[in-house]
């Protein structure tokens, strides 16, 4: 038991003589978007040194891959980055793929495509309201946030029987097939969405407290983001024009018409607009694909889903999720498990970098800052 | 109302159809406590999104009272743990536990707190934060919806209503010769140091008939 | 991109010193991997990301691999002679250990270029004391904590990172993880003796 109160050593700040103050933010902090913690030293109120602390929720998923079947892994998959458990699922059915050669049929990739902007949508929905959040709007930017993301968590769930841990793509495909008028749903909510973008332009991009709070703040150049591995809209806010959608050509993206948004400033503000204007091109696609999608088959009925014994080699693919650039690397030694599991985790290696965004700036700019990298901690720390 | 309380007795149900009501201070104060839990904001993984979704407008918790998140553990009476708890982060938990003043509760949300879930295999996933702290109330599910949430939420209100503050079996925190702090664990070289709290969780029994069994049945 | 060989070949002609071969890909995918040892991959990386015709600058992935020591036992015919002096054929069993390494695997893009994936693979000398390797940290910014994660659950040290310390487990953890061999606290183990029964594994 604990010793008795009067045991207790109390203890005072880590005040050196110099008056710098060290103070540990998190993991239990309502902005640190789960269980993060960041060692931070502060000079009154400015910023001198921040070390993060990853590892809070280490939750072994490379190492459980490794006693599992390819197919074991899939509803993991999900668990990663729990906003977009599709984009994950994708990936990993990717690089299984490409492990194999397992070809895709065609509406199979037409629905992974539709589902990947569908999650694509309700991540940038739910960022822009925890960006809201923990610039102290207290929740309102996520009631309206939460009220569309619900509309597409319906769909996901009317599909895949789980609104947030899909485990819907298979390895040459997809699980199952839209059910009766889910198309005609789908179209409403994708109809429906510029109505609520325009809704959160007009309420937030001139907003004066946004605009004051996020203009200048975390300045980040173009060549330190691709030095350091950053990767999806924060790279794109520093100008760098990359999007794996387009480099890669994986799935059939080329076959839709869509720009990508680039930032001037590389500051918070061109990361919560870019998020804004991807989602209008996310509305772009969704359009093509809901008129385009083909009939047909959503599995290669050669394909092999149990007791998949992949041959020798190794692979690694890409996809561009919400977050930044999701990869996955396996190595297989024609076991039923994969002898190396790995994942690229886009939330982690787009934190190298906050150390270096945060010096200079004031404590409360610190949230502010790690709210626009849009991190998920089951994807930092796995 | 519980079946027996004075509420549910005919004499004072009458009294009340003149608007007079007649109950005890037992009653009027946990319906007092548990229409207005305030959970703390401690999230760890996934089921706390699902925790957040239960507390907007399509699920509204607040219809329940709970509604106020509080950062801070000092200002907080429920903690819901939902989510994944590693071995990294059990010392927070339960510090964070002990630093909740009394009546205070614990919700384990999700297959993760109540076991270990689907990473129980993990060298760093502690097999359900039962180990270190009383829970009162578990919701399963991988994550539960959001009405399972508040189907939990509500099972705990009910649990509130029903506590006594005086007598043999009185609540925890009107008892002033236990404590409602527990030990908080140290890391140690491989594992946590104790690997749990023999006072408050104990491992399952072997079952008899597998003895002869046990060294070909180790999971 | 180029293919592997010709990568090859322009490294070899910029570095003539350095040590690198190409693993080939048995599998479908026909990602085949440069293999650098050690003492030239700091320099070879250097030239991978700064000449003009590859400009590799964005270091995707850095993954740890682990190479377990591996029995081979093959059956040979050996000449020798029976018991009445004459010569035959006799069957040996020969056993060897091929050693095992640990391994960092690095993916390589090409921003400027778009082009994409270079494999580099690094490897150790063995799995026990043998296990440093350089940083390409000071390359790459992005391989600064997944080199971390590498030395946090395969035990590889990087000389050169500016801050090698675990990055997911406790500092004080003993083990590292992600090995093939690693046992973690077994955990039925207090099933076993809390209820008074003799431990059973």
């Amino acid at each position: 038991m604990n010793p008795p109160v009067s045991d207790w050593p109390t203890r005072s700040a880590d005040l050196s003589d110099d008056g710098i103050l060290e103070i540990s933010m998190g993991p239990q902090h309502p902005s640190t978007h789960g269980v993060f913690r960041m060692n931070v030293k502060l000079d009154g109120e400015t910023v001198v040194w921040l070390k993060p602390v990853f590892g809070y929720l280490h939750r072994n998923h490379e190492k459980l891959a490794e006693k599992m079947s390819y197919l074991g892994s899939m509803p993991y998959t999900d668990r990663l980055d729990y906003f977009s458990s599709l984009s994950n699922n994708w990936a990993y059915a990717l690089s299984v793929e490409k492990l194999t050669g397992i070809e895709v049929p065609e509406r199979a990739e037409y629905l992974r495509v539709l589902l990947a902007e569908l999650t694509r949508l309700q991540n940038h929905s739910a960022f822009l309201g925890f960006l809201l959040g923990d610039m102290g709007a207290w929740g309102s930017a996520l009631m309206y946030a939460f009220r569309e993301r619900d509309l597409i968590l319906d769909l996901f769930e009317s599909l895949t029987g789980s609104r947030m841990m899909c485990n819907y793509m298979r390895f040459g495909g997809c699980r199952c097939d839209l059910p009766e008028g889910w198309l005609g749903q789908a179209r409403k909510v994708v109809d429906g969405f510029p109505a609520f973008l325009d809704e959160m332009e007009q309420l937030l991009v001139g907003n004066e407290i946004l605009v004051a709070r996020t203009q200048g703040v975390g300045v980040l150049a173009g060549a330190d983001a691709i030095n350091a591995g950053l990767t999806g809209p924060m790279l794109r806010a520093s100008g760098v024009d990359y999007d794996i959608r387009k480099v890669d050509h994986y799935g059939i993206y080329d076959r839709f018409d869509f720009r990508v948004p680039l930032g001037e400033h590389g500051d918070t503000y061109d990361r919560f607009m870019i998020r804004l204007l991807e989602m209008r091109e996310s509305l772009k696609i969704l359009d093509a694909v809901l008129r385009d999608l083909p009939e047909g088959p959503i599995l290669d009925p050669k394909s092999k889903s149990r007791g998949l014994r992949p041959p020798v080699g190794e692979a690694y693919t890409r996809v561009e999720a919400p977050k930044g650039e999701l990869g996955f690397y396996l190595i297989s030694d024609k076991s039923p498990e994969p002898y190396r599991y790995r994942v690229r985790p886009p939330s982690l290696i787009n934190l190298t970098l906050l150390e270096d965004m945060c010096l200079g700036s004031k404590i409360a700019d610190v949230m502010v800052i790690l709210g626009s990298i849009d991190i998920v901690l089951g994807e930092v720390d796995r | 109302m519980a079946i027996n309380s004075i509420e549910a007795q005919p004499d004072v149900q009458a009294l009340s159809q003149q608007g007079v009501h007649v109950t005890s201070l037992e009653s009027l104060y946990n319906w007092g406590r548990s229409n207005s839990l305030w959970p703390l904001q401690f999230g760890l993984a996934c089921c706390a999104i699902e925790m957040i979704a239960a507390t907007m407008a399509r699920h509204d918790m607040a219809r329940f009272g709970a509604e106020v998140f509080r950062p801070s553990p000092r200002q907080a009476d429920l903690m819901i743990v939902a989510g994944t708890v590693t071995k990294k982060m059990a010392p927070m938990v339960v510090r964070l536990y002990n630093q909740m003043p009394e009546p205070k509760y614990v919700i384990a949300m999700g297959a993760c707190a109540i076991s270990g879930g689907p990473f129980r295999d993990g060298y760093n996933v502690l097999k359900g934060i039962d180990r270190y702290i009383p829970v009162d109330v578990f919701i399963p599910g991988c994550p539960p919806r959001p009405e399972a949430m508040l189907d939990g939420v509500i099972q705990l209100q009910e649990k509130i209503r029903g506590q006594k503050l005086t007598g043999p079996h009185r609540a925890r925190h009107a008892d002033k010769s236990v404590r409602g702090d527990y030990p908080v664990p140290e890391y140690a070289g491989g594992d946590l140091s104790p690997p749990y709290n023999p006072e408050i969780w104990s491992p399952p029994p072997v079952p008899e008939s597998s003895a002869e069994d046990e060294s070909d049945s180790e999971t | 991109m180029l293919p592997l060989e010709d990568i090859r070949t322009q490294i070899m002609e910029a570095l003539p010193g350095a040590a690198c071969e190409i693993v080939p890909n048995p599998g479908p995918s026909g990602q085949d991997s440069l293999l650098v040892d050690s003492a030239s991959v700091l320099d070879v990386a250097r030239f991978l990301r700064d000449d003009e015709r590859h400009q590799f600058d964005y270091c995707s992935n850095t993954s740890g691999v682990d190479w377990l020591d591996q029995k081979v036992s093959e059956t040979v015919k050996v000449a020798g002679t029976d018991a009445e002096g004459q010569a035959n054929e006799v069957e040996e069993t020969l056993e060897r250990v091929i050693p095992g390494y640990l391994e960092a695997v690095y993916h390589l893009y090409s921003v400027a270029l778009s082009v994409g994936p270079l494999v580099l693979r690094v490897r150790t000398g063995n799995r026990s004391e043998d296990v440093e390797i350089p940083s390409l940290t000071p390359l790459w910014r992005s391989c600064e904590f997944q080199e971390r994660e590498i030395f946090d659950l395969y035990g590889i040290r990087f000389s050169g990172h500016p801050d090698l310390r675990r990055l997911l487990m406790w500092d004080t953890f003993e083990g590292h993880p992600m090995r093939r061999d690693y046992q973690a606290p077994d955990e039925t183990l207090a099933f076993a003796s809390a209820n008074g029964k003799e431990d059973a594994s």
